[in-house]
């Protein structure tokens, strides 16, 4: 099984390819980043026994003033810009994956009940689906947390997932309607097999495929979604470090001329999301056999 | 196609019920308004007092009802903050996001389509090779941070447009507008670029994909074989039919650009509603937050409605019954 998944198309073709590579060689950098935060970070920001007041607002090392070991300079706290976006970066990475996770699941099954079952399930998901998607992911997330009076990581996630999941069951209704229309369902169908042996068996892995693309796609817009909602203030609370909510901080200080606040934190913010937008983009022409590939 | 419409509307109708009923909920049990409308320091006769002038004691049923019927005269209260009707104060302000909106779109329309058509015809030219590239910083860019490299780049280094606000406007009738003066239209200029940049890049990338698609289609073939000019094959035969699911998209995802006009509002202090809907949220101003929920839901349905019938125009394929 490992060896045939090894010597398959898609592996083939994800070795050879650069940008494939490119991408997820920034995902994998950034997770080991986050991973291994607390033993790479110079210090711990969250940790007010560990920040100083007196090293506030220093610029990069390389600029006069700078100071060691801050090498991206420090904000307003005097917090370490450099350990702070290891620190973000976590926070970036648990709602993104936890999101794609939570709601991806919670998507798949009702979009496969949703396909295979139809009637009373089908018409009330894809309602919900339709309202849901016209007051889009972003302003569902945004109202629902500007609502809550919690706040904290957990509270981001759940408010996410509960305006995204809508995503997953509608393209997964999609494919095992095409799917389910497939001589080989109909005939696991004749030779009598069970409904649970033939969607897990038979329909799931055959209408998979499109949702890899959208978990890509989603992992990447929940991480700017997370970025944005801290930024407004209705995402993760001050204690808990934040890209997004370490630029909320920069912008006021841009006027002044220090850039780094806001230009360090945005650039790893970009650079994670274009590696993974860059094997999300990969992934779609490599899934779809409308477009023939010519080089 | 009669019936359709009919029913589109009946289900338009649903949804706005079921929003209309969330927002009741919101605004009657997310804090008790009988504390915000006496006042904190209210005693309890006063608290009963209100509770029944407001008919706050009433059946939940009525209550319910009620909130309808003045729903539907556009009387969601008072705001707990400014004690000014909650309507009034998101209509005073709408003129400023319709104009910073319909700027946005016409921008990313015109470039995305443009440049995406281009792109497609040598998809790999190294010049839009490195369009594609840029397309996809474009949607890899939050639109908060966008807003502030721009006010960065052109407000603090290069000093050459203002940061922030509307600049001088122009009443004419009741809507205020900044299209008329100098000064509104290079406060105009960041806030636009900044709400349509990601939109341009959603466009582009479309325009590109379906472009691509239909120019290896038989018809197109056809089209150039008969020696029509390129002009006609590219605009007349292929990106009309590119344009259709296009549009339905732009039509479609009016709700994400309110959430990033959000965004872009609060950033170059525009004053619109999703700076004041923000606010708001800070200041647990319920009445205004209802209204601007509601509003929302009733152009966005309706846009989406507008755009389905439109579709059906559009597309002689479909056929509703």
């Amino acid at each position: 099984m490992t060896k045939r998944f090894f010597k398959s198309k898609i592996v083939h073709n994800f070795s050879h390819d650069p940008s494939a590579l490119a991408g997820s060689f920034i995902l994998l950098v950034f997770i080991l980043a986050a991973i291994l935060a607390p033993w790479i970070a110079p210090q711990n920001p969250y940790d007010l026994t560990k920040v100083s007041l007196d090293a506030f607002l220093k610029p990069p090392i390389w600029m006069e003033e700078g100071q060691l070991p801050f090498i991206l300079g420090t904000d307003d706290q005097g917090r370490c810009i450099f350990s702070t976006i290891l620190y973000g970066c976590r926070t970036s990475l648990i709602v993104g994956f936890g999101v794609v996770l939570v709601a991806g699941t919670f998507g798949i099954i009702m979009g496969v009940l949703a396909g295979y079952y139809g009637g009373i399930i089908d018409s009330v998901t894809m309602r919900m689906a339709d309202i849901f998607f016209s007051f889009s992911t972003t302003l569902m997330a945004f109202l629902m947390l500007g609502l809550f009076k919690q706040r904290g990581v957990m509270v981001v996630i759940i408010a996410i997932c509960i305006a995204d999941w809508v995503r997953y069951a509608r393209t997964m209704r999609g494919s095992v309607l095409e799917v389910k229309e497939e001589a080989y369902i109909m005939a696991a169908k004749a030779t009598g097999a069970r409904d649970s042996r033939l969607i897990l068996k038979h329909l799931m892995p055959n209408a998979l495929p499109p949702i890899f693309v959208i978990m890509a796609v989603d992992l990447a817009v929940v991480i700017m979604l997370e970025a944005t909602l801290s930024f407004l203030g209705v995402g993760v609370p001050m204690t808990e470090p934040s890209l997004g909510m370490m630029i909320s901080i920069g912008k006021d200080y841009v006027y002044a001329g220090m850039w780094w606040l806001v230009v360090f934190p945005g650039a790893a913010l970009v650079l994670l999301v274009v590696g993974i937008n860059i094997f999300a983009d990969w992934l779609r022409e490599e899934l779809n056999p409308k477009i023939e590939k010519e080089r | 196609m009669v019936t359709y419409i009919t029913r589109r509307l009946m289900q338009g109708i649903v949804v706005l019920l079921a929003v209309s009923f969330i927002c009741f909920i919101i605004f009657r049990y997310a804090g008790d308004p009988v504390h915000t409308l006496a006042g904190r320091y209210a005693t309890f006769q006063e608290q009963e007092m209100v509770r029944k002038a407001f008919g706050l004691d009433k059946p939940f049923y009525i209550q319910y009802t009620r909130f309808l019927a003045n729903a539907a005269q556009g009387n969601f209260g008072k705001s707990f903050v400014t004690r000014v009707p909650a309507f009034n104060l998101i209509l005073e302000r709408l003129p400023a996001s319709i104009e910073l909106a319909t700027s946005a779109i016409i921008i990313s329309f015109i470039v995305g389509v443009g440049l995406g058509v281009l792109v497609s015809l040598q998809p790999y030219a190294m010049r839009n090779r490195l369009v594609m590239a840029g397309s996809l910083f474009g949607i890899s860019i939050p639109t908060f941070l966008i807003g502030i490299l721009l006010i960065m780049v052109f407000c603090v280094y290069l000093g050459i447009l203002p940061p922030f606000g509307r600049g001088e406007t122009r009443m004419i009738g009741f809507w205020r507008t900044g299209f008329l003066t100098w000064s509104g239209i290079t406060h105009l200029i960041l806030p636009a670029f900044t709400l349509g940049m990601y939109q341009l890049a959603v466009l582009l990338r479309l325009t590109r994909a379906g472009m691509r698609e239909v120019l290896t289609k038989e018809y197109i073939k056809t089209a150039w074989s008969k020696g029509l000019p390129p002009r006609k094959v590219i605009f007349k035969h292929a990106l009309r039919n590119v344009l259709i699911p296009v549009i339905t998209m732009t039509g479609l995802q009016f709700g994400e650009l309110i959430a990033f006009a959000l965004v872009t509002e609060t950033i170059f202090q525009w004053p619109g509603t999703g700076n004041l809907l923000l606010t708001s949220i800070y200041e647990s101003d319920q009445p205004v937050i209802v209204t601007y929920i509601m509003l929302a839901a009733l152009i966005i349905l309706s846009l989406n409605i507008i755009v389905d019938i439109l579709y059906a125009y559009l597309n002689p394929k479909i056929r509703y019954d």
